[in-house]
């Protein structure tokens, strides 16, 4: 083994929090050799982010590290911010999962980048800028020159990571942490920033610590791998080991995860139950003086869709091709133009008022587990609201019982429903929002990237509730998600949707396995990162996000 | 429900009583040492202005000609150095020279001399002062020309001291601070109903009533707060309940403001879009959603502006546009002390440590619920 650059002994990380002292790692050992890319996987909780978070000295206020990281010798758990500041910033640098938050917003991105540069390597303002330029060319920013003077807000989600990247190498890094750098990005965009990590590592020669939850991610780019779990490691080894002969139940769990199965075909003869033609929807940016209009989105611009009973149909599109607005539009939650009918009703004519008692047959589930519930309500208030509106004679104790029996059909323990919903894991506050959907026994529910905010063997568990749920119910799904291996395992028919309209569309296997545009190819190979070492490396000219 | 009925009952016994945000918080709270000494300290301090006066011994309005801005003392009225000139006062009345006052324990013996025989219906004017009981003739001699009479002292505590009336400083600051904190008290709710309920609709609504409703909003802050009272004084005539309207008119505004804001942004919240998928109606999004949830930040503006309402009118009383004698508050003790500062400092101190301790308090629970509600802590 070459010498490690980073060896952490015996790392402890506690929390002090209201309830009592959190010990989120837990004694840990880790070596990273000098440019070699070592991989920390484990799901979210597992203490992954925070071994490297005090690597860094970047805890919390109320956290606070034990033990011993030592960067080519020198030990670091214990050093004042000012001595830290000798390695962090130029040695070691990190990456965040967010690029849209992790730079300053009121600063062009060259001053951002050169902060560092004359921060730590002292150079003067035009070195900097000239270095600043070479760095965004680095990281393949198209025509720097002229970039280097964007604000960040005028930069899509993946060059904002490149400049974070950017800002990372400008003082030749020995350690690059990366924490999640591709996960807030959609699939596409994903697969070109990692290309680019593992380009720049191949020349720069530095070690890259990878951050994930992906082991999609970890096969293809690392050379060794921890598995983390609730703060401890239990497993390490080269990637190759790792992923042929698993040893630990949790790390083969881990590679089991990917969502599996297929969905049994829906009966051809079942009743239409949501039939949308020629949606339209169209935000309008800027209007003039008199409030017309002179520059409109189309966000949505004629999609038809039909779903029968029992069947799945899937909506692929990376963000901003107007997948969820669609979703949005057919439950008349947006303003539309088309036609939508609901059964045999024509749902457009119908205001606000009109469509209340159709709500229960046409409900939506929400992406974010955390945001779609109400804090200040237990969870039974949040399952049960909707009866309140379709069946308000019921009284407060058959609430409570129909609450019990959607938790158990959701396969949550009844007895938690007088929980709050911050008492509730990711995975579990799903269930819940899909008990709420399923309580008023819908006919159609719009799923809306349900499971891209959880963990892979979490998503795994929600899928399997989806399909036992529809099987058990002849439910009508949309499913909207980038995730193409969730919408394999759940669809009959797919979409694929690129700004506002579809470029494609059959039965899932079709897609999958013919894809006929080169757009549901990308995307396609882009989520299925291991098949994709086969085909040939994509053009230098197209890297650029 | 039928199919409910398919549910084991033991599961339904016995649910698992969540922790709410609201308890969470309150641990937190309870963490937080000068929030707690505060919570105690306010809660003394309330409990002694509403009980308080019925033990000082003195009614709130009763005058006592003979004390008037006795300095505050633990010791008990009257002092050794006020009885002889008392004495003689009454005895210039009675009509009769006092010789020998002899004070022993709680009564006085003095001898009454006159140049004619006393009369002893006269010696009522003893009982009439505030610091003798009933005098009793223990001698008479020289065909009543002289009296020798045991006069029972009357002991009075005032640990204020009292006011240029004579009244008990004590009883009064009790009975100002009752004022100043219903006035706070009621004043605020009045300002949290009504701005709370305006602000969620219309954050809530958004577009066209939103622009009008704040519109509204804009043109009674530019109402000046001063000009607005004295004009409700002119109408109405000066009356306890005027201080509430006036108060609590102006200050929902800021209220109102807070609350829009926060529902702004609780509006696009993914589980107030999930309510309305769910077909809730606009009342019941702003009710069950809405409102629960801006309620953090509502709470502590609350205690923030209980301190800024007893100001405020501490501030209307202190220019005599607040309340009316023999009813006080703290801002009208603090006036007449402020007036009073050169020879009865008493006066000025004691109201004003008691109102600087009410507003210390009410700032510290402040400070400690923002902390202990804030999300971002966690």
């Amino acid at each position: 083994m070459a010498d490690p650059v980073l060896t952490v002994r015996n790392l402890n990380v506690r929390f002090r929090t209201g309830d009592g002292i959190l010990h989120a790692v837990k004694g840990i050992d880790l070596d990273v050799n000098a440019g070699e890319t070592v991989a920390i996987v484990g799901e979210s909780g597992s203490g992954k982010s925070q071994t490297m978070m005090s690597v860094m000295g970047l805890l919390a206020s109320n956290g606070w590290a034990e033990g011993s990281v030592k960067y080519r010798g020198e030990e670091l758990v214990g050093l004042s911010p000012e001595k830290l500041n000798r390695y962090r910033g130029s040695k070691l640098t990190m990456i965040f999962q967010e690029p849209m938050t992790s730079l300053d917003p009121l600063y062009r991105i060259g001053e951002q980048l050169a902060l560092p540069l004359t921060t730590h390597g002292g150079l003067s303002k035009v070195e900097a800028r000239r270095r600043a330029i070479e760095l965004l060319e680095l990281v393949r920013i198209p025509d720097p020159q002229r970039r280097i003077d964007s604000y960040p807000h005028e930069m899509s989600g993946g060059q904002r990571q490149r400049v974070m990247i950017a800002m990372a190498l400008a003082n030749n890094p020995d350690v690059l942490i990366a924490d999640e750098p591709t996960t807030a990005l959609d699939v596409t965009v994903q697969a070109r920033i990692l290309e680019l990590l593992a380009d720049l590592q191949k020349r720069l020669g530095m070690s890259i610590v990878f951050i994930t939850h992906d082991l999609g991610i970890v096969r293809r780019f690392a050379d060794r791998t921890y598995v983390m779990k609730r703060g401890e490691v239990v497993e390490s080894g080269t990637t190759e080991d790792i992923f042929a002969a698993p040893k630990h139940p949790y790390t083969r769990m881990l590679i089991d995860a990917e969502p599996t199965g297929h969905k049994e075909p829906a009966p051809t003869n079942a009743p239409l139950v949501l039939d949308a033609r020629d949606v339209k929807v169209s935000f309008v940016l800027k209007s003039n003086l008199f409030g017309k209009p002179i520059h409109v989105l189309n966000a949505v611009d004629g999609v038809s869709l039909s779903v029968r009973g029992g069947e799945t149909v899937g909506v692929v599109g990376e963000s901003g091709s107007g997948k969820s607005t669609l979703g949005r539009a057919v439950l008349r939650l947006q303003p539309a133009s088309g036609m939508v009918r609901f059964e045999d009703r024509n749902l457009m004519p119908l205001d606000r008022a009109g469509m209340r008692p159709l709500r229960r047959h046409l409900q939506l589930v929400f992406q974010d587990p955390f945001g779609s519930l109400s804090p200040r309500m237990t969870a039974g208030e949040i399952v049960t609201e909707g009866l309140l509106v379709h069946e308000p004679r019921i009284s407060r104790k058959d609430r409570d019982r129909r609450a019990a029996q959607a938790f158990e059909e959701v396969r949550l323990e009844p007895a938690w429903r007088n929980r709050f919903p911050h008492e509730f894991s990711g995975g579990q506050r799903q269930r819940i929002a899909i008990a709420r959907a399923m309580i008023l026994h819908p006919k159609l529910v719009v799923l809306d990237e349900p499971t891209s905010a959880l963990d892979r063997s979490v998503q795994k568990e929600i899928v399997d509730l989806l399909r036992d749920l529809q099987k058990a119910h002849g439910l009508a799904y949309v499913f909207i998600s980038h995730d193409l291996a969730v919408v394999r395992a759940l669809s009959d028919e797919i979409m694929v949707m690129k700004s506002g309209k579809v470029v494609e569309r059959g039965p899932a296997e079709a897609i999958f396995e013919r894809p006929q545009e080169d757009y549901t190819r990308d995307l396609i190979a882009a989520a299925f990162l291991k098949e994709r070492e086969a085909q040939t490396a994509l053009p230098a000219a197209s890297l650029a996000s | 429900m039928a199919e409910g009925a398919a549910l084991p009952i033991e599961t339904l016994a016995d649910p698992v009583t969540g922790r709410s945000l609201w308890v969470e918080a309150r641990g937190r709270l309870l963490n937080n040492k000068a929030a707690v000494c505060s919570i105690v300290l306010l809660a003394f301090i309330a409990v002694a202005c509403i009980f308080g006066p019925f033990f000082t011994g003195h009614p709130f309005d009763q005058v006592y000609p003979d004390y008037v801005k006795v300095p505050a003392s633990l010791e008990a009225y009257p002092k050794a150095d006020q009885i002889a000139p008392q004495i003689e006062r009454i005895g210039a009345r009675v009509r009769g020279k006092p010789e020998a006052i002899d004070v022993k324990g709680d009564s006085v013996t003095v001898t009454l001399v006159g140049q004619r025989p006393i009369d002893e219906r006269l010696l009522a004017y003893f009982d009439r002062s505030d610091m003798f009981g009933v005098a009793k003739v223990v001698e008479k001699t020289d065909e009543g020309k002289r009296l020798v009479v045991d006069v029972p002292l009357k002991k009075k505590y005032f640990f204020f001291g009292t006011d240029t009336n004579g009244r008990d400083l004590l009883t009064r600051t009790m009975k100002a601070g009752q004022i100043s904190l219903a006035i706070g008290l009621l004043a605020t709710l009045v300002a949290i109903l009504i701005g709370v309920a305006y602000g969620a609709t219309s954050g809530y609504l958004g577009g066209r009533a939103d622009l009008i409703m704040m519109r509204v909003v804009d043109v009674i802050y530019s109402l000046p707060f001063i000009f607005f009272v004295i004009m409700l004084v002119v109408f109405f005539g000066r009356n306890f309940i005027l201080m509430f309207i006036a108060v609590g008119a102006v200050e929902w505004l800021d209220m109102a403001r807070i609350v829009r804001g926060q529902t702004l942004s609780i509006k696009r919240q993914e589980y107030v879009q999930a309510a309305e998928a769910l077909g809730v109606e606009t009342k019941g999004i702003i009710r069950r959603h809405v409102i629960p949830n801006t309620l953090g930040p509502v709470v502590v503006y609350m205690t923030l502006l209980v301190p800024k309402v007893i100001l405020l009118e501490s501030f209307l009383s202190f220019l005599g546009l607040g309340v009316q004698e023999p009813n006080t508050s703290l801002g009208v003790l603090i006036s007449e002390g402020a007036k009073n500062i050169q020879g009865a400092t008493w006066m000025l101190l004691y109201p004003s440590l008691t109102l600087i301790a009410i507003l210390f308090c009410l700032n510290f629970i402040g400070d400690g619920l923002r902390d202990a509600l804030d999300p971002k802590d966690r």
